[in-house]
């Protein structure tokens, strides 16, 4: 078996070189773990042809010797909500259903210019509005470790013999399309969203590394906005140094979007940290909430302790607002959701009921035909507190506790910490018929606890899978770095990535069913266990 | 009509400057001086100027009417407000649209540099104070034609504040009377224009077109310092002069980039403000004042019948010459402002406050922008008065042409004729002409040149006043000739040889002695007839002066 770096881009990319596997193979390859596990319905759209005609393009520069770079032949995939010129994009909403964009997202074309192969968009909670991606009208996305050997066996031990397809567990989300399409290696890498933790919470629960960039290091142009003071394109991987090729390519001012930074940035390339003494790692006492699950809570105390033990300075730090973040949030993000939404009145693109009585009825019908009861429940929310009597009330307060948010990571950045560590979320994944005992609302609440006040401060934050848990599902755990520190943050979280060594998920059970994809040995060599 | 119309300002104006306070009418109190703060959406309490009944009907108290304004002029300029589509009047529907002005999901704003400089240009032309930082804001509101959902704009801190705007209106009966009024600038703010909806009644279809849709425009929004139409009016064209001098806006109100809407609200003097209604999208100087008159006279008369003043967005029929309430909208909207998260403040500089090393290219310069402002109107005026010895109305007439002021300054530069004379033909026989055909001056027939030259020809009494008169209706025929070409071919020159004058005269008189008979019997007339005998006999060549001396010295001998 090959260790974790036998799925880097870098080596598929040197086989690539090389002529051990062609992009077509490898892009026929993924075609065809797509369609094996259809069933966990990570992709809304599978681009099937889009995908093997840039194969076909990168197969011809590779013969050439004149690859695009890293990325040139490598399939990705991307979150339904980011516009992708002639390929639907619906946001998981009957309202967009049949949308095909005219144009990409920036971040779309910088991934194709280097020859990045758009294998398909993946499945969200709708317009992204969701932490379990089950709210969405194509249905949930299933957690590929849901299928692993490793859930398996615990829970044969722990003699559970109840339907085992009625237990599967959700990804979290809302970018578990993309999660779950990088955890079960139908493509190597993907990108999500993240405006509360949608990139980083999904990629805890599927055990890859899920990366939320510095607010404005990476444009939002063509990305279907939530917030657009707290969206951030994430990057979905399965190591630490694709995330940080990915973000290199990502990175950089766009003139579309005028919140992205103006400075040039240099390209990214981590080194290999041998020395942790110098760093200095805040451990937010706030975060260790009462709903903490004692397993996470632990393997927090054995990070912040491996760290310790190998030099680093450890010390307890405080964020005395965070208890409020949620509850700002709620007001932040529903009155810009309220906004955003407006444009969807059925005119210009997107659904359009059949009423013409007039063309008020029309708005009023087709945004309720076209947005599911959360986003319609988010858009009352947040009209409410847009009004002139409650803007003052709500709104600017909200205003007001996000800079305190932000000013308590500034405070503990200045005092020396270089890097946070939290959980990511409060326990592994649960099973979908648990899942949905609550409420959306209460679900987003509850699973951004750790996640979304980064959001506030526009920070970035990478979630890193440790361990496996008792019943044998991922724990992941969030580094929190300063604003534009991107670089040093996936540093350390690469150093910590190598001496944990999280296992490799093992789906030789749903593979068995896919025995063809095996057949070719070379193939399994460069990029799956 | 159930009460008399009171309100009449000059409906046969000249110049395009107003006379206030004629027929029953006059003005009272300060023009400005009023320290309102009073926000938008609420009634300003202080002290207005008011027009009162002059002679007030038996049982009469006077009424004070208040007027304010939120212009919307659109911005010229290449491209939107926020996206790289064009801007031209009249292209074909939707041709104009970007996916951002379509309001397409994922599309962000971009500001339109230009846009920002025509902002500070106005602002600086209006004494206005820059602010260093603005903000943008989302309104939001459905509307068919309004894509997004919302508009941006600046609410809360827009880029320019607290200027102020001065016009010239004529008081009394002479034109020449003129006063300067001041109204204060509230504010001028960016933001984006709508698209346009056309409704087809017959299909009961709305259809829309976007070309419009993002252009940029500079709500300008002026206290009420006014108090009726003609006032108004009066403002609103200086405005119009001001943008389209320095270049920030086309400013033509019927292609629609300049759009009125006009507050207005009536009570009695030492009383507070009345509630007010809005007149919205006024688009002619005309029917902006008339629009204000009647609205003014209606709050009157519903108030003197005992009714009361809703708060309430009216619009003006041209065709009734009234104003009507405009159904739905505004009932009582929230437009619900959010600050707009897609775009970062807008930071302007100074020369002492610019950043070292920064790109020029990435930030504004007020006072480079301040140093490249051209000549604004009333200056240009004050320069024509002193420059020229012309009368305040004609300096005002100059600049209310489009080109006219070009034309004549092209004129003047070439000829030797005096300036009044210049002024003169130029204001009465060229624009006359103009008006006459309803053609603009970049349309004349007459080139500055060839009116140069006509009038060197009357400068040297080369021809006379009536011959040049009909040289210039030959040119303005426009078949090519120079106007000394006109003169020649019809023999216009005046008789320059005195020796044929003397002989004429003296063949005029033998051939009419019973006139020098009644001449020297005392007719004083009868010079005349004589003169204009000679005249005839000289096919109007000669110069009338010139006959008369030649006549009386040959009576006399």
């Amino acid at each position: 078996t090959l260790g974790r770096t036998g799925r880097r881009f870098f080596q598929v990319s040197v086989a690539l070189k090389q002529g051990q596997v062609t992009p077509t193979e490898l892009c026929q390859r993924c075609l065809s773990l797509i369609k094996k596990t259809k069933f966990l319905n990570a992709y809304i759209t599978v681009s099937e042809e889009v995908a093997l005609k840039q194969a076909e393009e990168a197969e011809k520069r590779y013969k050439k010797g004149h690859s695009l770079g890293d990325l040139d032949g490598i399939p990705i995939a991307v979150k339904d909500n980011f516009s992708t010129s002639g390929i639907e994009t619906t946001c998981a909403s009957n309202m967009l259903k049949g949308y095909v964009p005219p144009y990409n997202a920036t971040v779309v074309q910088k991934l194709l210019d280097q020859g990045a192969l758009l294998m398909g968009k993946t499945n969200l909670d709708e317009f992204a509005m969701g932490s379990g991606s089950t709210d969405g009208i194509f249905g949930p996305v299933k957690n590929p470790w849901s299928y692993s050997k490793q859930y398996r066996e615990k829970r044969k031990q722990n003699s559970h013999s109840e339907n085992e397809d009625s237990n599967w567990l959700i990804t979290g989300g809302s970018s578990g399309g993309s999660a779950a399409a990088v955890s079960a290696f139908t493509c190597f890498a993907a990108l999500g969203s993240d405006t509360g933790g949608s990139t980083r919470n999904p990629a805890a629960h599927c055990g890859v590394v899920g990366l939320k960039p510095s607010y404005g290091l990476v444009s939002r142009h063509g990305l279907i906005p939530l917030v657009n003071s707290m969206d951030v394109p994430g990057i979905l991987t399965r190591c630490v140094d694709d995330a940080a090729t990915v973000l290199g390519i990502l990175a950089g001012h766009d003139s579309k979007d005028s919140t992205t930074i103006q400075d040039p940035v240099r390209p990214f390339t981590l080194p290999s940290l041998t020395d942790v003494s110098k760093l200095c790692i805040g451990i937010p006492k706030e975060y260790l909430t009462p709903e903490l699950s004692s397993e996470v809570h632990s393997l927090w105390s054995k990070a912040a302790n491996l760290f310790e033990s190998e030099g680093a300075k450890v010390i307890e730090v405080s964020l005395p607002h965070t208890s409020y973040s949620i509850v700002c949030y709620h007001v932040l993000c529903t009155s810009e959701v309220a906004s955003n939404m407006a444009r969807f009145d059925g005119l210009e693109y997107g659904h359009r009921c059949d009423s013409n009585v007039s063309t008020e009825a029309m708005y009023a019908a087709t945004r309720r035909e076209g947005f599911n009861d959360v986003v319609r429940g988010r858009i009352l929310s947040g009209n409410f507190f847009l009004l002139k009597e409650n803007y003052e009330n709500y709104f600017v307060k909200a205003q007001k506790v996000r800079r305190l948010i932000a000013n308590d990571f500034v405070n503990v950045f200045n005092s020396g910490v270089d890097v946070l560590l939290t959980p990511t979320t409060l326990s592994e994944a649960v099973p979908y018929t648990e899942f949905i005992k609550e409420d959306n609302r209460t679900r987003s609440a509850q699973d951004d606890i750790f996640t979304q006040a980064v959001n506030m401060a526009g920070l970035p934050a990478v979630s890193v899978p440790m361990a496996l848990s008792t019943q044998g599902l991922p724990i992941g755990l969030q580094f929190i770095g300063r604003a534009f520190c991107d670089q040093q943050l996936l540093t350390v979280a690469k150093w910590f990535e190598k001496q944990v060594q999280f296992p490799v998920i093992q789906l030789q059970e749903l593979m068995d069913d896919c025995s063809s994809v095996f057949e070719n040995e070379k193939l399994a060599s460069v990029s799956l266990k | 009509m159930a009460a008399p119309m009171l309100w009449w300002c000059c409906p046969g104006r000249r110049f395009a400057f107003a006379r206030v306070g004629c027929g029953s009418w006059h003005r009272r109190g300060p023009p400005t001086g009023s320290t309102s703060t009073g926000k938008r959406g609420q009634s300003s309490v202080a002290q207005q100027p008011h027009i009162t009944a002059q002679k007030p009907r038996k049982g009469d108290r006077e009424w004070a009417a208040v007027v304010g304004l939120e212009i919307h002029a659109q911005i010229a300029s290449n491209s939107k407000l926020f996206s790289g589509s064009q801007v031209h009047f009249a292209a074909p529907p939707n041709s104009l649209v970007s996916f951002f002005d379509a309001s397409l999901p994922g599309t962000l704003p971009v500001l339109n540099r230009r846009c920002v400089e025509a902002a500070v240009m106005t602002g600086l032309a209006l004494d206005c104070h820059i602010n260093r930082k603005s903000l943008f804001d989302r309104k939001h509101y459905f509307y068919a034609d309004l894509p997004a959902g919302y508009q941006i704009t600046q609410q809360r801190l827009p880029i320019a504040v607290n200027g102020s705007l001065a016009y010239s209106v004529s008081v009394g009966r002479k034109p020449s009377q003129m006063v300067t009024r001041t109204v204060r600038v509230k504010q001028i703010q960016l933001e984006q224009d709508s698209g346009k909806s056309l409704h087809d009644d017959l299909r009961s279809q709305t259809l829309i077109d976007l070309n419009r849709a993002g252009i940029g425009l500079l709500e300008v929004v002026l206290e009420p310092d006014m108090s009726c139409g003609e006032e108004a009016a009066t403002a609103v064209r200086e405005l119009q002069l001001i943008l389209q001098a320095l270049g920030t806006s086309q400013a033509n109100m019927a292609e629609g980039q300049l759009r009125v809407d006009a507050n207005i609200s009536v009570h009695r003097p030492g009383e507070p403000l009345g509630v007010r209604t809005e007149v919205k999208n006024l688009n002619s100087a005309r029917f902006l004042a008339k629009a204000i008159d009647y609205e003014i006279q209606r709050q009157i008369n519903e108030l003197e019948n005992g009714g009361e003043i809703l708060n309430e967005t009216r619009s003006f029929d041209y065709k009734l010459g009234c104003t009507v309430p405009m159904r739905d909208k505004e009932g009582k909207q929230d437009y619900r402002f959010m600050p707009e998260p897609n775009l970062p403040p807008l930071l302007l500089y100074d020369s002492g406050s610019l950043p070292s090393g920064a790109d020029p290219q990435q930030v504004i310069n007020i006072d480079r922008l301040r140093e490249r402002l051209p000549e604004l109107p009333r200056v240009t005026r004050e320069r024509l008065v002193r420059q020229y010895g012309m009368l305040p109305e004609h300096s005002c007439a100059l600049l209310n042409e489009v080109g006219l002021l070009e034309f004549f300054q092209n004129v003047i530069k070439e000829t030797r004729a005096e300036p009044k004379k210049v002024t003169s033909w130029v204001l009465n026989t060229f624009l006359g002409f103009l008006k006459q055909q309803n053609l603009a001056v970049s349309e004349s027939p007459v080139t500055p040149s060839a009116l140069a030259e006509l009038l060197d020809l009357l400068d040297r009494k080369a021809i006379s006043s009536s011959a040049a008169k009909q040289v210039f209706e030959e040119l303005w025929r426009n078949e090519g000739k120079t106007p000394a070409q006109i003169v020649a071919e019809k023999k216009l020159e005046l008789l320059q040889d005195p020796e044929a004058l003397e002989q004429l005269c003296r063949s005029t008189l033998e051939a009419h002695p019973h006139v020098v008979m009644d001449l020297k019997r005392g007719n004083p007339r009868a010079i005349n007839k004589l003169i204009g005998l000679v005249r005839k006999a000289t096919l109007g060549r000669a110069d009338p002066t010139a006959i008369k001396e030649v006549l009386e010295r040959q009576l006399s001998s």
